[in-house]
């Protein structure tokens, strides 16, 4: 059976709780402030909001559940998505069955997170079952030793060289220094890149993001509940998610994205080549470039070339991560899963500011998350399309 | 190839002696069974026992097709070497002192892919910046105890070198003898001189040779004391002042203890008359582990993270006959048992500072004792070999010799069965 389309699903109102390397608060702290921004920014009663879902890795014992009575909120449609790098997208998808159906008229999707000093490192060691018994006790380097291993049989399998990693990584800077929440805020070259001191070769320090503390939020409802609010809007065009994908390749060369993408551009109607603007997971590098390639903006293997031939920057041929992504502006809320999505619907509703890619239609922004052993298992894409005024 | 290590130089007294900090050893109760195996010198995996799938990480339903009968089988360990990386940032102290630390991503012919320690000989498999693509680099896999006693992968080269054991990685999972001051608490016995030649054989430093009666001359001793690794040690394991003095000289340098002291007599309850006998062989047995262990545990405790010749271990020569009850030797099986109940407890109270606790457990030994019992027996060399294998290979519970095997594999089987057979002279 064919599913169904994400007709007439908005999204609206990203708001974001400014990024900060290490906070005192808690995750509670952060999904209130997030909260009451939506509430703030969107002119809507709190008890009007009656769907919620949230992404953190830091409100443990707690879950969503224990957030509604945390802010005294009554949702009839509730859910919790601690995916990491994927709780954007799956948040979203989530929340527009729920709108479409009539589970709820207004969803708030959250994803926050607390960052104490020691908060990182305490998680690693217990991050699953599997990364307790089989990776963390293997050098405990946390996801820098897998994408260590990723990077560099990526590069021996295709060839990439850490200037083709580096090309992602200059770019993505030069658009942080036009995002005002980003936490880098000087330029990065080539040079530095290249130089920068090893963390887990052949990964580099500029290779790596920086955990820190933050929210991202924005909130789904029917289309015509939005521009009934008079709210600036994007629409959902098409969305995918995948777990465990190829799941018997001995390492990750290639995401879940590759077995759905032709379901995404089907839904949206639309070619990778119409996409205006990507919103790429970016732990690493070398992810970027697997979203290139599985989303069909360039061939298996052929990333590298990609890099070489487009610009990335907002004003680029190919603008990606106008944010600066986590790379360079800081990966809060759930592992940054929710960067791509807020920087999004920013551009597509015209809150993207100096960094704006012009005339951007249609969106893409892609999600990635969770690894639990040797790579990484969810997999997501959304397409948004700028609603007509 | 690994360079040979060196003797390390004099420590300078006026440092402060780093102290450990154990890698990360939490694992959950499933994964616990690649421990139970490399404790014992093995590589095994869970077999799935419907489809014959090979499970990694460790899990509780097959991967493939949902069984959850998965078994704990012997791994062959060969496999391919997909990727590699060094470590220059860790996010846990016991690595952040070990730093650049090397790792691999192994891809095993029998199918899991896993991650590994990685031993410094064998070639990298990721092409330098501009380099030519360099070609498979074939892995073999081993189980080995990490100092906080948790199993984990090792990388190995497929083909030995001369000096693969003194890898700087390997060193820091094993106890090797090499270069290392060493205790053995009788040194008089067959077994003590034996083990006393091997651990010289095996590169120790020193060798200290405790023997608790001066005047009893016995055959073969005198060569031992013609070593020059070795120096002659009162001790005296069923007088407690005699193992506090003994400590105060030397608990400070010993890195490995190797308790031989036993006393061995035949019969059980009724060929004798009173406990004279029983208690001595408790003395010895059990209250004298119970004293060496109060008086140097501490000091080895202290110096588990000294440099590379850090304290290491502490063996235990305990018998088969402490998993169950030989009834012709039955107090001393008794106290074997308490020494055994002892030494696990030492463990638990050793792990902490990463110090390895090995227990062996070998049949009759071929010496005075078990004069009247028929083959086969442990020569006292095979069991020394075995102690010093141990030692290399980061084994934890040693079973040497074909009794000890087949009881441990009866005991395995049904205790219960053993136990009867046992007492009706099988």
């Amino acid at each position: 059976m064919r599913r169904l389309p994400y007709e007439g699903v908005a999204v609206a109102v990203p708001v974001t709780v400014p990024y900060r390397r290490y906070s005192t608060h808690g995750a509670h702290w952060f999904v209130g402030a997030a909260m009451d921004a939506l509430v703030e920014r969107s002119g809507i009663q709190k008890d009007r909001i009656d769907g919620l879902t949230v992404s953190s890795f830091s409100l443990v014992p707690d879950t969503a559940v224990g957030v509604t009575q945390h802010l005294g909120v009554s949702p009839r449609w509730l859910d919790h998505i601690p995916t990491g790098g994927a709780s954007g997208v799956m948040a979203l998808r989530r929340a527009a069955r729920a709108v479409q159906a009539g589970d709820a008229d207004i969803v708030a999707c959250i994803g926050a997170d607390a960052n104490h000093v020691e908060s990182f490192r305490l998680m690693l060691g217990g991050f699953s079952h599997f990364a307790r018994d089989a990776s963390y006790p293997y050098g405990s380097g946390g996801p820098n030793s897998i994408f260590a291993f990723i990077t560099a049989h990526y590069m021996r399998t295709y060839g990439a060289t850490r200037e083709d990693f580096g090309r992602i990584c200059v770019a993505q800077r030069a658009n942080a220094l036009r995002n005002p929440n980003a936490l880098f805020k000087v330029p990065l070259t080539m040079a530095q890149y290249l130089d920068a001191r090893p963390i887990a070769d052949p990964i580099h320090l500029f290779d790596c993001v920086m955990p820190c503390a933050g929210a991202d939020a924005f909130l789904v409802m029917r289309e015509e509940r939005a521009r009934d609010l008079g709210l600036p809007h994007v629409l959902v065009r098409g969305a995918i998610e995948r777990h465990n994908a190829y799941a018997d390749d001995p390492v990750l060369l290639r995401g879940g994205w590759l077995v759905d993408r032709d379901d995404l551009y089907a839904q949206a109607g639309v070619r990778p080549a119409d996409i205006d603007f990507v919103q790429t997971y970016d732990d690493y590098p070398v992810v970027v470039m697997l979203q290139f390639e599985d989303l069909g903006f360039c061939e298996k293997g052929e990333a590298k070339e990609f890099v070489r031939t487009r610009t990335l920057t907002h004003d680029g041929e190919f603008p990606n991560n106008t944010s600066g992504g986590q790379l360079s502006a800081g990966q809060a809320g759930c592992a940054g899963g929710f960067l791509g999505m807020v920087e999004a619907i920013r551009q597509l509703s015209g809150e993207a500011g100096e960094r704006a890619v012009k005339d951007a239609r249609l969106g893409l922004v892609s999600g990635f998350g969770m690894v639990t052993y040797d790579r990484c298992l969810c997999t997501g894409a959304v397409i948004l399309e700028r609603a007509s005024r | 190839m690994t360079m040979p290590l060196m003797k390390p130089r004099r420590k300078n007294p006026v440092l402060r002696t780093r102290q450990m900090n154990l890698p990360p050893f939490a694992r959950g109760r499933t994964a616990l069974g690649m421990t139970a195996a490399a404790a014992e010198g093995r590589f095994e995996l869970q077999v799935c026992g419907r489809c014959r799938a090979v499970q990694y990480p460790p899990r509780d339903a097959c991967h493939r097709c949902l069984s959850p009968r998965l078994k704990w089988t012997p791994q062959d360990g060969r496999g391919e070497l997909l990727s590699e990386t060094v470590l220059h940032h860790s996010n846990d102290p016991f690595y952040r002192e070990r730093l650049p630390w090397r790792l691999g991503l192994v891809k095993l012919d029998a199918g899991p892919v896993v991650i590994v320690h990685l031993h410094g000989d064998l070639p990298s498999p990721v092409p330098r910046s501009g380099g030519h693509v360099p070609p498979p680099v074939r892995v073999h896999v081993g189980a080995r105890l990490d100092r906080a006693g948790a199993a984990v992968l090792i990388g190995f080269p497929p083909e030995e070198s001369e000096h693969m054991a003194d890898d700087r990685m390997l060193r820091e999972m094993t106890s090797d003898p090499k270069y290392r001051k060493i205790l053995v608490t009788d040194g008089k016995s067959e077994v003590g001189q034996a083990i006393v030649k091997a651990l010289v054989k095996a590169g120790a430093d020193i060798v200290w040779v405790g023997h608790a009666e001066p005047w009893k001359k016995l055959p073969g001793f005198d060569d031992i004391t013609e070593l020059p690794q070795v120096t002659l040690v009162p001790l005296d394991v069923t007088n407690g002042r005699s193992v506090t003095e003994l400590a105060g000289e030397i608990g400070g340098k010993v890195d490995i203890v190797v308790n031989t002291a036993e006393i061995h007599r035949t019969y059980g309850i009724a060929a004798r008359r009173g406990t004279d006998v029983a208690r001595h062989e408790m003395d010895v047995n059990y209250f004298g582990l119970l004293r060496l262990a109060q008086e140097f545990g501490p000091a080895l405790k202290a110096r588990s993270a000294d440099g590379v010749t850090h304290a290491a271990a502490w063996v235990n020569l305990l018998s088969i006959y402490a998993l169950a009850n030989y009834p012709p030797h039955g107090t001393f099986s008794a106290s074997k048992a308490a020494a055994h109940s002892l030494a696990q407890c030492l463990r638990a109270e050793m792990r902490p500072a990463g110090i390895r606790v090995i227990n062996v457990f070998p049949g009759p030994i071929e010496d005075e004792w078990n004069q009247n019992l028929p083959p086969p027996k442990v020569a006292p060399a095979a069991l020394a070999t075995a102690i010093v294998k141990a030692l290399k290979e980061g084994i934890e519970d040693v079973y040497p010799g074909d009794v000890a095997q087949e009881w441990l594999e009866r005991w395995r089987e049904n205790p219960k069965v053993l136990e009867r057979e046992l007492s009706s002279g099988t």
